[in-house]
């Protein structure tokens, strides 16, 4: 843990902000996965500067930072799509197969020539298949709200439902963390909100480790238990967002985690 | 209803230029405006193709053009269709064998015919090897370009997701590379239909063709103009069947999605 992660939670603690009654964070303690002293470099440019991070199995975690601050590059290296230059990532018991790591991108990417059902049960790849593939998808489908749009091709969904599908796909699975890179960055304001609940309620019912890589502050405040701010490839600060859920938007509470972030992103 | 019967008309449009040039020529040849020995009217056309089809020489010219050109065609586009996988998927395969095929692309087939004839004389290998030349090129080009204009972001989901090179290929890369594919089916089937009339025109003992230059050699102008004729109806039947494939194929492109 960096120097100003230390004093960043110091600082937290006695601003004495804390909701009664939180106690999830200390309940669960399983180490979901373990950044340690991971930097990553692409040709002389180095993105990822010593990232020290622990993320307890259940925890939504928020990444928030400037665009080319390395928040993406760390979703890559978490998910496998890259490796770290120096540093290891440790996974927790529950994610040691690395199936059990998906990702969701701004983009949905589904399969243009193939059906919705199809394009979710992409997501059993080498885990179900045929009648049992086909059920579980369906039931996915109806939990991201789209039960009976099966059967269509993705090129008569609206963005919003695009997204829904790949969260889906991303979730047949039951992967036990679901690394999400800025996934709603490209919805309207209104379709953000409601996959901003879909995606809590959904998270709440599975029980998964979420890490939301977002540059959205309010967004991240809205969902996360935890933000993490990273600045030019470092840790700048990590903050619990001990805040009891369902939150509401725009309430005074989250507004002022969002002020403490801000003021450290902009160095105020 | 309505839309179906205007579906019916949009379809039926396309002939309706056809049938007025046919109705006008009709009517200019019997009129005299046309002498008979430039162009025939197609009631005479008519007329030779019943005496032709009755005598069955007319079917078993047909025969044996769409046998060349299918076989032609099956040869060219198989060794396209591989050589632009190939190329597609491996990029030691493409540095290694792309230049020369360009190389060679620029070169008009149709210019080897001295040579072909020399190497095979006139007989079915000659037309063979041009139809597959001719073949080959617009189905590697297009099946290569298809191949590599598949959208990267889907291959790495594809990855991401634990496919297989084999599941990789078959759900993700050849579908990506379906519509361009078929842009090269289509123009490799008019081409498979130019270069076998040019050959057999050249040098052959049978076959459409042939079958045209020996009635230009007794002046018989009626089956002249009826080959030619024959020749735009198989190159749309062989469009009008590539279009279907295509439809069928590609019901997931929203250009193709009618509802």
């Amino acid at each position: 843990m960096t120097a100003a992660t230390v004093t960043a939670r110091r600082a937290f603690t006695d601003t004495s902000f804390v909701a009664p009654g939180e106690q999830a964070e200390e309940e669960q303690l399983t180490l979901a996965f373990s950044f340690r002293n991971v930097t990553k470099q692409f040709k002389d440019k180095r993105v990822l500067q010593g990232i020290d991070l622990d993320v307890q199995e259940g925890q939504f975690v928020a990444i928030i930072g400037k665009s080319g601050c390395g928040k993406s590059t760390l979703l890559r290296l978490l998910a496998g799509l890259d490796r770290p230059t120096s540093g290891a990532i440790v996974y927790g018991a529950e994610a040691k197969e690395q199936k059990r790591t998906r990702i969701m991108f701004q983009e949905p990417r589904l399969l243009p020539w193939a059906r919705v059902i199809a394009n979710v049960e992409v997501g059993l790849t080498g885990i179900e298949k045929g009648e049992v593939a086909r059920r579980n998808s369906q039931e996915i489908l109806a939990e991201v709200g789209l039960a009976d749009r099966g059967g269509e091709w993705p090129s008569v969904l609206s963005g919003g439902q695009r997204q829904r599908v790949a969260l889906a796909r991303a979730l047949v699975g039951h992967p036990s963390i679901l690394a999400l890179d800025e996934p709603l960055g490209a919805l309207d304001a209104l379709t953000r909100i409601e996959m901003q609940q879909l995606l809590e309620r959904i998270w709440i019912a599975k029980k998964f480790t979420a890490v939301l890589v977002t540059h959205d502050v309010t967004e991240a405040v809205a969902l996360a238990d935890r933000v993490v701010v990273i600045d030019s490839g470092r840790i700048s600060l990590d903050l619990t967002i001990p805040v009891e859920r369902p939150r509401r938007h725009a309430s005074p509470e989250l507004a002022f985690y969002e002020r403490q972030i801000l003021d450290r992103l902009y160095n105020r | 209803m309505s839309r179906a019967l205007s579906s019916f008309g949009r379809s039926t449009l396309g002939w309706l230029l056809p049938a007025l040039l046919l109705a006008g020529w009709e009517g200019a040849s019997r009129a005299g405006l046309i002498p008979a020995n430039v162009l025939p009217a197609p009631s005479a056309v008519g007329e030779a193709f019943w005496k032709l089809l009755l005598s069955g020489e007319l079917i078993e010219n047909i025969r044996i053009s769409t046998l060349r050109a299918l076989s032609g065609f099956a040869v060219g586009g198989l060794i396209g269709f591989s050589l632009g996988l190939a190329n597609g998927l491996s990029s030691l395969s493409r540095e290694l064998t792309d230049t020369t095929l360009q190389m060679i692309r620029n070169i008009p087939h149709l210019a080897l015919i001295p040579l072909v004839i020399l190497w095979f004389g006139i007989d079915e290998e000659a037309k063979l090897f041009l139809v597959a030349l001719g073949v080959f090129f617009p189905i590697y080009v297009n099946t290569l370009l298809g191949i590599q204009g598949v959208d990267p972001q889907l291959v790495e989901m594809g990855r991401i997701y634990g496919m297989s090179r084999r599941q990789l290929f078959l759900r993700v890369i050849l579908p990506g590379a379906l519509p361009s594919i078929f842009v090269g089916l289509r123009y490799a089937l008019g081409i498979m239909w130019l270069t076998l009339i040019v050959a057999e025109t050249i040098s052959a003992s049978s076959g459409l063709g042939y079958m045209a230059m020996q009635a230009r050699e007794f002046l018989l102008i009626d089956v002249v103009v009826l080959s030619i004729l024959i020749y735009a109806l198989l190159g749309k039947l062989a469009d009008a069947l590539a279009r279907f494939l295509e439809r069928l194929s590609l019901q997931w492109h929203p250009a193709y999605q009618t509802v």
